[in-house]
């Protein structure tokens, strides 16, 4: 993926970086925040929290429907439960667990998953989470957030920890540029205009927003004039910045690192249809597996690039011409 | 604070729950009355002698934790939180209705305006925990007796499994953790009665020797007859004083017990017994 000059100078960052480092300042701060981890805490940068508070950090073991009860148990108790692994186990291995013993009782527990997407690109699709978001936006009062970069990533970790209730933060392995800077003020269930325009509107997040800008930046030497929004919210979703964008640029692009059928896209499409239907096109992977191979490859290969979301605005406009 | 009531009172007590979940589940006309009367005295010792707990206050910090892993035998435990003064014991035979507190497996309470974002379900205090789904009650149970330890409170977390439950891989992932993490404030019980949905444990998939597999998982267990009032307290006594590990308790069980052609009788796993059932029952209990 290429880095445009506008970002570069802020450099690059995993968001999964951000965990570690945002529990234990919060501890610092005296939340009464308590850590399960599935031996993967190194990767998730858990176990950074681990050597900070040792009496707070319990491993499992490889066991994740185990972490989540404990998570509950914990939750229930008054803990600020954080339960972490990588996001193709979570919400994907103990997806009932995580059904019954958080959604259904509501419990404070933060699932922060790590390699979300095909951020694991060698290790092929038995790594790679592009069910997650569906599986997750699935059960009724899930707080579900995709940070673009790291800045945004420590502050929805910090948010969701602060909030009451279960909340889904998904991150990426693999470093991406970092869009904001310390300015920047994450706002829970609000999305974030990155760029103003009239033509058509594309929703992104996570990596996607990047990708997302790079499309504008070129479509606009086309005559195109490309509003760009940060859904880094996945759930509850922005109705008021969806429904805006349909009414006031008359075309919705979605990009998103997940499967397209199921994720941000098709949860954008509903309420656009309720609201104000218009021509929309949806960028993400098309209902099959990726395999093997680099992340930026494979992003490549199956569209979710700058190119991949330029053309689909292309495609969009063309129908919002036609009237289609 | 409930006070301790003596073995004579535990007994005929467990009598009238024994009626409760019958009436319960025949005028529901749909329920687990097997796992549930097979509970009884388990559930009997614990509320009436074992637990600190208080129907006054329900959420009372210190409380002692009781979580029913085995969802399905939620009318002996409402039946008994109604015997304790939780819920008037006319509420009983709501059960599964629609409107009612009492869902068909049990549903954590949440005091009025928590949890409005996801549900709408309301439930009766003293229900700690959502079960239904098998086997996550013991990590959920071990999750809130690691947190009486980082809160420095002496209070103590139980959990009742099925032995057919015991089949799910959480339920050992969650005794190995418990193991290694010294959770010593927690009691595991296992309601032996051999019997599943489809049959008899030894035909669906053979758990025994049962005791050896806690212990090479690091427990300290705890062997009695299930429906002696006196064991089981003597057993959940001698719980408490063990430091360093958990304890499970292994209750041998009759499914269905107390009911002639409910007991040892796989029919019975879910089924709510008919008119004619439900009056020789209740008979059979001593029913008025
Ligand atoms: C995960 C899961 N699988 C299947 C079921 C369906 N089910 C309900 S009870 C039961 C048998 C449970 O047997 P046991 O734990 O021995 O309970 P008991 O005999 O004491 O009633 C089954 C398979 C379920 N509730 N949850």
């Amino acid at each position: 993926m290429t880095v445009t000059s506008t970002s570069a100078a802020l450099g690059t960052a995993a968001t999964r970086e951000a965990l570690g480092p945002t529990l234990i300042r919060l501890r610092e701060e005296g939340l009464d925040i308590a850590v399960v981890d599935a031996d993967l805490g190194s990767s998730t940068t858990a176990r950074l929290f681990a050597a900070a508070y040792p009496d707070r950090f319990f491993t499992v073991g490889v066991a994740e429907q185990n972490m989540i009860g404990i998570a509950a148990g914990l939750a229930a108790a008054g803990k600020i439960a954080v339960a972490s692994t990588f996001a193709v186990f979570m919400p994907g291995r103990c997806f009932d667990q995580i059904r019954l013993s958080v959604a259904q009782p509501h419990l404070n527990v933060k699932l922060v998953a790590s390699h979300g997407g095909i951020t694991v690109g060698e290790d092929g699709v038995s790594a790679h989470a592009i069910e997650d978001l569906s599986l997750i936006c699935s059960l009724p009062g899930f707080g579900v957030i995709v940070p673009a970069d790291v800045v945004e990533a420590a502050q929805a970790i910090e948010t969701a920890v602060r909030s009451q209730g279960p909340f889904y933060v998904r991150c990426t392995r693999s470093k991406v540029p970092t869009i904001y800077d310390d300015t920047y003020r994450f706002a829970f269930g609000k999305a974030h205009l990155m760029r103003p325009g009239k033509d058509v509107t594309v929703i992104a997040l996570g990596v996607m927003v990047k990708a997302a800008l790079d499309a504008a930046a070129q479509l606009e030497q086309e005559g195109i004039d490309c509003r760009v929004l940060n859904m880094a919210t996945v759930r509850p979703l922005d109705r008021e910045a969806i429904i805006a964008a349909a009414r006031e640029t008359g075309a919705i692009v979605t990009a998103e690192e997940h499967l397209a059928h199921c994720g941000m896209g098709a949860m954008v499409s509903q309420v656009v249809a309720a609201s104000h239907p218009v021509p929309m096109g949806f960028v993400g992977v098309q209902d099959r597996y990726a395999e093997s191979g680099r992340w930026d490859e494979l992003l490549e290969k199956y569209g979710l690039t700058a190119e991949g979301i330029a053309r689909e605005v292309r495609s969009v406009l063309k129908r919002k011409k036609s009237g289609l | 604070m409930i006070a301790a009531a003596t073995i004579e009172d535990i007994e005929a007590t467990a009598k009238r729950v024994r009626r409760h979940i019958v009436r319960m589940i025949a005028a529901a006309g749909s329920g687990h009355p097997g796992g549930s009367l097979s509970a009884v005295e388990i559930l009997c010792a614990l509320y009436f002698r074992v637990l600190r707990h208080d129907p006054a206050q329900p959420l009372w910090p210190d409380r002692d934790r009781f979580i029913l892993s085995k969802g399905h035998a939620a009318p002996a435990l409402y039946a008994v939180l109604a015997e304790s003064g939780y819920l008037p014991v006319e509420e009983l035979l709501t059960l599964r209705k629609l409107g009612s507190r009492l869902q068909g497996h049990t549903f954590a309470y949440f005091p009025p305006g928590a949890n409005t974002l996801s549900t709408c379900i309301q439930s009766i205090p003293g229900v700690e925990a959502c079960a239904g789904s098998l086997a996550q009650g013991l990590s959920f149970a071990i999750g809130q007796a690691l947190a009486a330890r980082l809160d420095g409170r002496d209070y103590r977390a139980y959990c009742l499994l099925g032995d057919g439950e015991l089949d799910e891989g959480q339920v050992w992932e969650a005794a190995m953790s418990a193991a290694h993490h010294r959770v010593d404030n927690l009691v595991a019980v296992v309601d032996r009665n051999r019997l599943q949905n489809d049959g008899f444990v030894d035909d669906i998939m053979r758990t025994d020797p049962l005791d050896a597999k806690w212990r090479s998982f690091g427990w300290n267990v705890g062997e009695v007859e299930g429906h002696n009032v006196r064991e089981l307290i003597a057993a959940f006594e001698a719980a408490k004083a063990v430091k360093g590990k958990p304890s499970v308790i292994i209750a041998h069980t009759v499914k269905g017990k107390g009911v002639s052609f409910m007991e040892n009788n796989p029919e019975f796993h879910g089924r709510a017994p008919n008119k004619k059932e439900t009056e020789r029952a209740l008979a059979e209990l001593g029913g008025e």
